[in-house]
């Protein structure tokens, strides 16, 4: 099938060379070696956003713990939105993918006597976070992309971006993608195909995430057909700096770092979780889960007790007691980034940090496996809702979710490809729609006449002000408007580039779209959920209502382009639904 | 400090410049903007068309890379204030081909990267059921340093070897090379260095230092260079001393 758009076939396909796409590529080329994979990646690989990883990646190491209170740990941090099947599966799996991220030669942080160490980590009631000092994600994405160049049955198209997936008949076949360095637009056949695309936190104006995480992956999965699961749960991490958002990992208060408000107040002893102590205790304080940590920075604000800055209010985290030794040994990126970004040193000053925009929880709906309803398409990674997050995810726990559902997902569509037939006549058609669609309206010089920035920024607004911190229907009713005003002006949107070598006003274009879809699951599935449960607080329904929503919500697309939300229920193995304590 | 400075910024599109120019951009002046915010400000504001890379803006994607006002940087931790009051020249990379405005072609280092093999090499893997490798802090700081590098290409754009003979493995490859032979878990030296010696590896090297100056990340690739010297120079003396296999 050489001829007309389609340009190369493989087996499997991988879209994302992120922590996820890597473990699954390395995966396949390690079950099949006959196999031929392929990463398309819009980035070089070791760009992929799992490089600002900082604090950790959580699998049961020490003697005194056990994968069922891993198990239960992240269970509870879910708020029992979590499919406990999935959860034992990863916890059982989590400490061999680190180990073997190990052999392969991640640079891990280790005790005096040369194994392997591990620190505290928020919502987990045991030492169990692996971390390479404060560059956990840096490492392992370098360690992963160094190991993958040992395989040459892993073709690599880099700087390639994905805009459509090719389905025919329930079946995905394939992929469109530009090629950004020439410009040329083609088609890649592929038996099987595998979402690693990561985060979308730049759906909100204020996030720890970089410029290229636009949730593509997700709007991809979502046009062909695969429901999108829970995507009302959206993270806010309780430590961003102002204006830059970026993060000041959960490992500083692991560490014994302190939260303070205007008075130098501990203030979380005011919300239900714990007493002060001088040293760190586990599940408790500073080191309870993310979502109860930034709701209680929202109470500060409303009793006037955070500090006003240019960016609005924020509290402070004090690490002055830690001393500069532990400081530049375990946490020496959190003191380059407050130096060069905030112009202060943590070891005589303290941060500045307000609640950010971090992680979802939700993604394109798969099984245990990774394989989503459509037949041929797998997820992995931040993308994909297994779901082992719930409506909270604990810090650590998503970098080895990368690397257990990325193994899994990739063996599992290194199976399917190998019995699968090749694509049928069909799809040559869809890509040469794509095509056509791609130039005709962004790349003919017709001028369009809606912004992408405005676009943007419109739609960033709006969701901060209707998904934020704490929400409520008639706000993201109002989102909701918003945001179909903006689906029809982003048809019109404007690419006043022609040039095809790198344009990235054309990528930016394509990425607004995305989000915008994204966006409006967020919303609709928000506004079905009539209760609130970790990271979806409902000021009109403030309780948590096991009885009528102890169940996922799957966002479908109907054929009109509108959204249609469905029930899931949650799978329960050994813990029902209890209450979630912290500090006590 | 006045409001605005001038970003005069380095264009260039290959179906129409035959050659790149200068276009100039007043972009705010605040004190906690970077370079990367100036040409973000350009981007969403004043003109859609200009191209760049950036991804993390925290400096470890390594995307960012550009030459400012001569120097290798990347954009997204330097600051304009600190170039009051101006005009900042934001060039790309020297030393690689340029794509588009700041876009430089580096697919010549990517290929170069699996030659050097980085990678752990051992003769006998040891089973996941044993545990992980020992590895005592000590051990693991004798290559810390060189297992920094986010692949930024400031070296190469500072190096002037790589200037004149893109032939020459580079400064960021070397040092990955050497990372991965200071680690106590690897045995893989000898195929190393067997490519290492070749006319295109380290040898090419006059041991300048630029690229350690330009780094960001203080991996100091030129003494991984030297480092490399060295051993090669022993191995080879080594390997005429062996006894040969044929006679
Ligand atoms: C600042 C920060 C710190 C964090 N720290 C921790 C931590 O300490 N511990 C922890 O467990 N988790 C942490 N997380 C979360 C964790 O890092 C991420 O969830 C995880 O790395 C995501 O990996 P991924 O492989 O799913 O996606 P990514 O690493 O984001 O990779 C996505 C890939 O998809 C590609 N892609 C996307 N769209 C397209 C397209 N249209 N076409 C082609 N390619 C495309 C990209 O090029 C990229 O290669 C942190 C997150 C942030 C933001
Ligand atoms: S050695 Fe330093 S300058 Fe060179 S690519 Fe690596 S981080 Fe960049
Ligand atoms: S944007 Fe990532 S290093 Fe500058």
């Amino acid at each position: 099938m050489s001829d007309g758009p389609i340009t190369a076939t493989h087996d499997v396909l991988l879209v994302g060379g992120g922590g996820a796409g890597l473990r699954a590529a390395i995966a396949i080329a390690e079950t099949n070696a006959r196999l031929d994979v392929a990463v398309v990646s819009k980035v070089y690989p070791m760009r992929s956003h799992t490089v600002s990883a900082e604090g950790g990646a959580a699998g049961v190491f020490a003697a005194d713990d056990s994968l069922d209170e891993h198990a239960y740990d992240t269970i509870s941090g879910s708020d029992w939105l979590a499919d406990q099947d999935a959860v034992e599966a990863f916890v059982q799996e989590a400490p061999r993918e680190l180990l073997q991220l190990e052999h392969w030669g991640c640079p891990w942080s280790r005790q005096p006597d040369g194994h392997i160490a591990v620190r505290a980590f928020g919502g987990m009631k045991k030492m169990r976070t692996w971390f390479a000092a404060d560059k956990t994600g840096f490492h392992m994405l370098h360690t992963l992309f160094q190991r993958s160049l040992k395989y040459d049955e892993v073709t690599r198209y880099d700087e390639w971006f994905v805009t459509r997936l090719l389905v025919d008949d329930g079946r995905v076949h394939g992929v469109v993608a530009i090629d950004l360095i020439s410009g040329r637009i083609e088609a890649i056949a592929a038996k099987a195909v595998v979402l690693c695309t990561g985060g979308c936190g730049k759906v909100f104006p204020f996030t720890t995430n970089a410029n290229i995480n636009t949730g593509d992956g997700l709007a991809l999965g979502y046009r062909a057909g695969a429901p999108l699961k829970d995507m009302e749960m959206v993270q806010y991490h309780p430590t961003g700096l102002p204006f830059t958002g970026i993060l000041i990992t959960e490992a500083t208060r692991a560490e014994g770092g302190y939260l303070v408000n205007k008075d130098g107040y501990r203030y979380l002893q005011d919300y239900d979780l714990g007493q002060p102590s001088p040293t760190p205790v586990l599940r408790s304080m500073e080191l309870g889960p993310r979502d109860r940590l930034s709701q209680a920075f929202v109470h500060e604000v409303e009793k006037g007790r955070t500090t006003d800055s240019p960016y609005g209010p924020v509290v402070h985290l004090d690490l002055r007691h830690l001393g500069e030794k532990l400081i530049e040994a375990k946490l020496p990126m959190v003191r380059e980034l407050c130096l060069q970004y905030e112009r202060i040193d943590p070891v005589t000053e303290l941060i500045p940090v307000r609640p950010v925009v971090h992680y979802m929880m939700g993604g394109v709906h798969t099984d245990i496996d990774g394989a989503t309803p459509l037949a041929g398409l797998y997820a992995a990674g931040e993308t994909a809702c297994v779901s082992i997050n719930g409506s909270n995810r604990l810090g650590s726990n998503s970098l080895p979710e990368c690397l257990v559902f990325g193994a899994r997902a990739g063996r599992v569509a290194a199976e399917y490809a190998s019995t699968a037939s090749g694509p049928p006549a069909v799809i040559v058609d869809q890509a040469r729609d794509e095509i056509r669609r791609l130039e005709r309206d962004l790349l003919s010089g017709e001028p369009g006449t809606e912004r992408v920035a405005d676009l943007r920024e419109q739609m960033q607004t709006t969701m901060e002000e209707s998904a934020g911190i704490y929400r409520n229907g008639p706000a993201m009713t109002k989102g909701a408007d918003v945001l179909g005003e903006l689906q029809q002006r982003v048809r019109r949107v404007r690419v006043a580039d022609p040039s095809r070598a790198f344009n990235t006003e054309l990528v930016a274009a394509l990425e607004v779209a995305n989000m915008l879809d994204v966006a409006e699951c967020m919303l609709q599935s928000g506004l079905q959920r009539e209760e609130s449960r970790g990271a979806h607080q409902r000021t009109d329904f403030p309780a948590r209502d096991d009885e009528r929503f102890l169940t996922h919500l799957l966002v479908h697309r109907n054929a009109d382009g509108t959204a249609r939300v469905e029930r899931l229920p949650v799978t329960i193995t050994r813990w029902p639904p209890g209450e979630r304590k912290y500090g006590r | 400090m006045p409001d605005t400075i001038r970003l005069r910024v380095s264009r260039y599109r290959p179906e129409t410049d035959p050659t790149p120019h200068w276009q100039d951009y007043d972009v705010p002046l605040r004190r906690d903007w970077t370079i990367l915010d100036g040409l973000n400000h350009i981007k969403n504001q004043l003109d859609t068309t200009l191209s760049f890379r950036w991804s993390c803006r925290m400096g470890i994607c390594g995307s960012c890379g550009m030459t400012v006002d001569g120097e290798p940087l990347l954009t997204c931790g330097t600051f304009l204030s600190d170039y009051a009051p101006g005009p900042i020249r934001v060039e790309p990379l020297n030393n690689f081909p340029v794509i588009r405005d700041l876009v430089v072609d580096i697919t010549d280092f990517i290929t170069k990267l699996p030659r050097v093999k980085p990678w752990i090499i051992r003769d006998d893997e040891l089973s996941l059921d044993d545990g992980e490798y020992l590895q005592t802090p000590e051990q693991l700081d004798a290559y810390k340093q060189f297992s920094m590098c986010i692949n930024c290409m400031l070296c190469y754009s500072a190096c002037p070897v790589y200037g004149l003979d893109p032939c020459f493995i580079g400064p960021a490859a070397v040092a990955l090379a050497e990372r991965y032979d200071l680690d106590s878990r690897d045995q893989g030296t000898k195929e190393r260095i067997e490519f290492l010696v070749e006319p295109d590896g380290v040898y090419g090297c006059t041991l300048v230092g630029e690229c350690t100056r330009a780094c960001p990340k203080q991996v100091d690739p030129a003494a991984a260079i030297q480092r490399y010297k060295i051993k090669a120079a022993k191995a080879s003396v080594l390997a005429f001393l062996l006894p040969r296999g044929a006679r």
